[in-house]
């Protein structure tokens, strides 16, 4: 059912835990549906120079989020915010169709993890 | 530990099937010899189902291809054969896919059903079967252990309410047959379904058991076998094997099911007792001997299936994301279960192949599966993780 890539970040997922003092934090999904993830980053230079994920949910789930956060690590803020759903999947080798919609929701975690980022320097300068 | 999902067939079965695979190749509707040897094998398979839960008369045991087909066949036949007296047909809300969605088709045809609920352990609400089998009611359909939890149903009791009415009790046995003894005359059942494969037997073969005098209108029609209830050349392999593994389930299910509750329960106790957040689905006693349904909070069922699945274990979930519907178990939320506890839920069906070293390594596996998915989860509360 799932790609040897999406086994893998399942088996190790790469960045998974917290960002105790993180710039931005984003969460989506909700556990009635049985998927929802929060990504913690840390903002340097305009580059996230750290991120990492908490995933409740299936294999897809925990595979995505491990995958955005390895692809999001180094980028700058407008690089990750063109990070999509579909890349993601793609990264991984794709996923079962039913995925796609339910599982597939880590870059929408790290763009509201960006966003929240960006509402928070708002403040800041207010 | 799948059993549920499918069995091996008993190596017995197979030898006693194989000859009318091959050489036994008549058909019993055929007047020569071969045929009349098939007619012969036919009937001495009836026999024996009709043995395995007590059918005084094994006329009133009809071959079907599986549970499938003899839920359809039980609801809709009586639905439409006796559909001047009433319109109405009760159910559960833990039954088999195969029962709840006959009962939802028949509401596109005219037809009322109503879904009794259940208690927080999967048991049929008595007092609401009272109330909702009314005089318009032709059929209530039960099942007597649900495949995901395991509970066995009071169907005595169901039966006296259905019968005060002069409604059908139909019986949904096919998780239960072969592993609770099942007397069809004692416990008041009018229709039950049976599988096959679910006690041993191929798949592809099931039955209905209908009591005399009460008559079905047929899905198939056709060449007038099965007594012109199910028309169709019998599938003689398969029928012979099915008679096989019910006379092997009389003599051996007392014994076998002995040996998997205590499985049963050692898993069950193993599971629950060193994790803390943890949940036993269903009832603790009135359960079906290879039922082990748990629940764990914080995390999710499929990434335990496939922590589970790296280790050599197969299980199955009540989570919506291993099922090609988006809803989790109709089953489990009927129990009261909140989605995301439902979303947690994890079952093991036990089988002949199961051994004690087995469970223990299950056992032995799962509280690191749930600390890891619990570290990685959002929900989980801190002091759990410490």
């Amino acid at each position: 059912m799932y790609t040897e890539k999406v086994m893998d970040h399942f088996k190790n997922p790469r960045n998974m835990g917290e960002i105790p003092d993180a710039d931005g934090i984003g969460t989506v999904g909700n556990p009635v549906c049985g998927d929802m993830m929060t990504i913690y980053i840390k903002v340097k230079d305009n580059r996230i120079e750290d991120i990492k994920f908490k995933t409740f949910g299936c294999g897809a789930a925990v595979a995505t989020s491990s995958m955005v956060t390895e692809i999001a690590k180094g980028e700058t803020l407008e690089e990750a915010m063109k990070i999509t759903r579909a890349s993601v999947a793609e990264s991984l080798g794709g996923l079962p169709p039913i995925k796609m919609h339910c599982s597939n929701l880590a870059a929408d975690a790290l763009h509201a993890a960006i966003e929240d980022y960006n509402k928070k320097q708002k403040e800041v300068k207010k | 530990m799948d059993y549920s999902a499918g069995k091996p067939v008993d190596p017995r079965v197979i030898e006693e099937a194989q000859p009318f695979m091959q050489s036994r190749f008549g058909n019993p509707s055929s007047l020569h010899s071969f045929g009349q040897e098939a007619l012969k094998a036919l009937e001495a398979a009836r026999a024996k189902v009709a043995q395995l839960i007590g059918a005084e008369k094994k006329e009133s045991v009809i071959f079907t291809s599986g549970a499938t087909e003899s839920n359809n066949l039980a609801i809709k036949g009586v639905a439409y054969r006796y559909r001047d007296r009433g319109t109405r047909i009760v159910t559960s809300s833990v039954e088999h896919m195969s029962v709840v969605n006959t009962c939802k088709f028949l509401t596109t045809r005219g037809f009322e059903a109503v879904f009794v609920p259940v208690d927080c352990c999967g048991i049929i609400s008595i007092e609401a079967l009272e109330k909702e089998v009314t005089e318009k009611t032709t059929l209530v359909s039960i099942v007597l252990a649900n495949g995901e939890i395991g509970t066995i149903e009071p169907i005595k009791e169901v039966s006296e309410v259905v019968h005060d009415k002069d409604a059908y009790l139909h019986v949904d046995a096919t998780v239960a047959n072969g592993q609770i003894p099942i007397d069809v005359k004692n416990d008041g059942i009018d229709l039950l379904t049976l599988s096959s494969n679910d006690i041993y037997g191929p798949k592809g073969v099931g039955a209905l058991y209908i009591k005399e005098g009460i008559r079905l209108e047929p899905l198939l029609h056709g060449g007038g076998q099965e007594r012109g209830i199910r028309s169709g050349t019998e599938n003689l392999p398969g029928i012979v094997g099915f008679g096989k593994a019910a006379e092997i389930a009389s003599k051996e299910m007392q014994i076998e099911s002995a040996r998997l509750v205590r499985l049963r329960d050692r898993m069950i106790k193993g599971l629950l007792d060193p994790i803390p957040r943890s949940f036993l689905n269903g009832h603790p006693t009135k359960r079906v001997p290879n039922n082990v349904s748990v629940r764990y909070n914080f995390i999710e069922g499929e990434s335990m299936l496939l922590s589970l699945d790296m280790m050599g274990v197969s299980a199955s979930s009540g989570s919506a994301c291993t099922a090609k519907t988006l809803e989790p178990s109709h089953v489990l939320l009927a129990m009261g279960l909140k989605h995301e506890e439902a979303h947690g839920s994890l079952m093991f069906s036990l089988g002949k192949g199961n051994t004690e070293e087995e469970v223990d390594y299950v056992v032995g596996l799962m509280p690191g599966i749930v600390k890891r998915l619990r570290k990685m989860s959002p929900l989980t509360p801190k002091e759990l993780n410490e």
